[in-house]
């Protein structure tokens, strides 16, 4: 491609790119206030993480102009395709930001409107959504070349990926991932492993270059250490106060699930445990006046991020440990950039939405006695059934097992209908004051 | 005679507002219940002005909310959820534990409450008026029969008409089927209770069912649900004297500053 032909993309790219560097520079130089009288002031890395999103969708807008697109679930392998150059968009990933910028009603309509039932899982609806009618809070996404799903989330990504490959008309590798109720079997691992060594050359044909091993490799070990130090960063919150809480980690996990395998990441989130590290060593707490600490269970509630957090806090309360956050790091052991395939096999095997209900349960013991807890909230999530199914046994035994007070706190990750703040305010109180604060 | 009032409770519920005073021993001494008034502060400040004057020269009494619209009563010493003001209030009644189940206009509650009086584990309705005062009340006034006469009419038939809807709108449309075919309201109403208090002891079996079993809230006055609640659970009911107040009398002890019964 000459200079010519790569200057409508390479000049908004260029000053796209600075545009986001002066902002974080002035995000950086301005004194954090803190949003709310009860929590810390916001982590000093924030400018940093709002140019990487920013960055990534600004790449993503002008990639299909010189690069080739995969559109990918979030517990897809994607090491082989940042091997391969893709410029890699998740969709679940702009959904929650659709949650979090409020878009999603409007943009979810647009599915339900093609025929797309509520029931149907909200992530879907969005991503759908924005598919059939262009509305995005990011100015644009780039079209797939190729999508990869992976069924180790859910068997919604099934359905919902072949509407995309329909739709765009591209082909779709699906990565079936066998349910693990207790242990893998090897043949799992093998079956898995399989299924990534036939995807290699469909993703070569649509790339347009073959697999560099030594690309792989790299790319494997920039996701283990980019998940390694997540991990590290939520061992944090062991400590007292802890330094961040899971909303803080909602918000900082954008980068561990969509810019894994990239090398900025490593260095992002390298810098984000020097900065937790320093709040440690000043006694700095998310949560300025925290009494009690909460377990936190399912997806966000992306669109009342805020609200929560700061209703919690005012009642010095910080939810410091989630099993949601934790599934980003905790696969980190699996991985090994010297068997790609092989420990990505592992890997991709072993989310926790992909293991029985009593792996989750064994989590949520293990971590009310790292961490501390006096609690568990438990959300139950309309759109994600994967994740909530066995909630109410997984409370019920918390309670009498452990004697771990628990909430099931109904809502949507992504759906604001489905939210009623009256309601999840006064069980929310209740629970609190059961607590004894 | 003015009335030594200590403390009050006041429980601004969605269909009634119910004020309780305290002595110093934790006795409810007075109380007034009325409608509730769209006009929440207005309504509240004329509670406590009656309050004032039958507790003439006390001065300013300490006073804690609850119900759903204790964030509009400005002039509370703490506002507390149901949850607790109803277990507190019950379990000076009663002075022990169990189970407590509580239906109010707009939603249920189910409340383990421990032997010391504290609250162990809840559950509530979901989002929707299922299983609440509302459900029968709708109902009530779909069949043209007075909302304090319902629990009667239903235990005056053994026929029961299955209502299988647990939605207060459908149900009421299903209703409106039903009379349309002939059914009885007698058992209509049956089948209504039913439904409502299958509701409630799918929340009671998600709490753990510790005997005994007992009742408050405005919905408790209804004899057909405690005899219901028996007949499902196989579990002896017990009511307060006044189960519409246990909320506002909870918040008044609070108020009084109590952690266990004197």
């Amino acid at each position: 491609m000459s200079l010519v032909d790569s200057l409508p993309y390479q000049v908004p790219l260029t000053f796209g790119r600075a545009a986001l560097r002066v902002n974080r520079w002035r995000a950086e130089r301005a004194a954090p206030r803190s949003k709310s009288e009860h929590l810390a002031p916001p982590l000093k890395i924030s400018p940093r993480t709002k140019e990487l999103i920013a960055r990534h969708y600004l790449e993503g807008r002008y990639a299909n102009r010189h690069r080739k697109v995969a559109w990918v679930t979030s517990g897809a392998p994607v090491e082989l395709l940042k091997a391969l150059d893709f410029y890699v968009l998740y969709p679940e990933n702009h959904a929650a930001l659709c949650g979090t910028a409020r878009a999603v009603e409007e943009i979810a309509t647009e599915a339900e409107h093609a025929g797309y039932s509520r029931d149907v899982c909200s992530y879907a609806r969005t991503d759908i959504g924005a598919m059939l009618s262009g509305k995005t809070p990011v100015g644009r996404l780039p079209k797939p070349d190729l999508l990869l799903a992976c069924t180790n989330i859910c068997q919604t990504v099934l359905f919902w990926y072949r509407v995309l490959a329909h739709h765009f008309r591209v082909p779709l590798i699906v990565i079936d991932t066998p349910f693990i109720y207790t242990e893998a079997t090897e043949h799992a691992v093998k079956f898995v492993q399989r299924q990534l060594e036939d995807a290699i050359p469909l993703a070569e044909r649509v790339a347009g270059k073959r697999l560099d091993e030594r690309r792989l490799k790299e790319t494997t070990r920039l996701s283990k250490q980019a998940s390694e130090l997540w991990l590290e960063i939520m061992a944090r919150g062991k400590q007292r106060p802890a330094p961040i809480s899971v909303f803080d980690q909602f918000i900082q996990m954008a980068p561990i699930v969509e810019m894994r395998g990239d090398a900025f990441t490593v260095d992002f989130y390298a810098a984000m445990l020097k900065e937790v590290d320093e709040r440690i060593a000043r006694g700095i707490g998310a949560v300025k006046d925290e009494k009690k600490r909460l377990l936190w269970d399912n997806l966000p509630i992306w669109y009342r991020l805020r609200y929560l957090g700061e209703f919690l806090a005012a009642r010095g309360v910080a939810i410091v440990a989630s099993t949601y956050t934790n599934a980003w790091g905790e696969l980190a052991p699996f991985i090994d950039p010297e068997r790609p395939l092989a420990s990505g096999a592992r890997t991709y095997l072993h989310p926790i939405l992909n293991r029985g209900t009593g792996y989750k349960l064994a989590t949520m013991q293990r971590m009310v006695a790292e961490f501390q807890l006096d609690g568990a909230i438990l959300h139950s999530d309309r759109s994600c059934k994967p994740y909530s199914i066995g909630q109410i046994d997984q409370r019920d035994r918390l309670l009498r097992e452990h004697n771990v007070p628990a909430l099931l706190l109904e809502a949507d990750h992504n759906d604001p209908r489905a939210f009623s703040e009256e309601q999840v305010a006064n069980r929310l109180e209740a629970f609190v004051e059961m607590l004894g604060v | 005679m003015a009335i030594d009032i200590r403390a009050l409770g006041i429980d601004v519920g969605s269909t009634t507002v119910k004020i309780v005073g305290v002595d110093a021993a934790g006795n409810a001494v007075w109380h007034f219940i009325d409608q509730a008034d769209p006009r929440v502060e207005d309504q509240v400040d004329e509670f406590l002005a009656r309050a004032r004057e039958v507790a003439n020269g006390n001065g300013a009494l300490p006073l804690v909310a609850t119900g759903y619209g204790r964030g509009l009563v400005h002039q509370a010493t703490r506002k507390i959820t149901e949850i607790t003001c109803h277990a507190r209030g019950i379990y000076r009644e009663f002075r022990h534990g169990g189970t407590l189940v509580d239906i109010g206009g707009q939603d249920s509650k189910v409340i383990g409450i421990g032997p010391q009086g504290d609250v162990i584990d809840f559950a509530m309705n979901d989002k929707c008026a299922a299983g609440t005062g509302r459900f029968l009340e709708n109902s009530a006034r779909r069949l043209r029969v007075p909302l304090e006469d319902m629990g009667a009419v239903a235990l005056s038939t053994t026929e029961e008409v299955v209502i299988s809807s647990t939605c207060t709108v459908f149900a009421e449309s299903e209703i409106i089927s039903l009379i349309a075919h002939g059914a009885a309201v007698g058992p209509i109403l049956r089948g209504l209770h039913r439904s409502l208090i299958k509701r409630i002891v799918a929340m009671v079996r998600s709490v753990g069912l510790v005997p005994p079993l007992m009742l408050s809230g405005g919905v408790a006055r209804n004899p057909a649900i405690s005899r219901m609640l028996e007949e499902e659970t196989e579990v002896r009911v017990i009511l307060p004297r006044e189960p519409q107040l246990m909320g506002a009398y909870g918040a008044a002890l609070l108020a009084l500053g109590m952690t266990a019964p004197a």
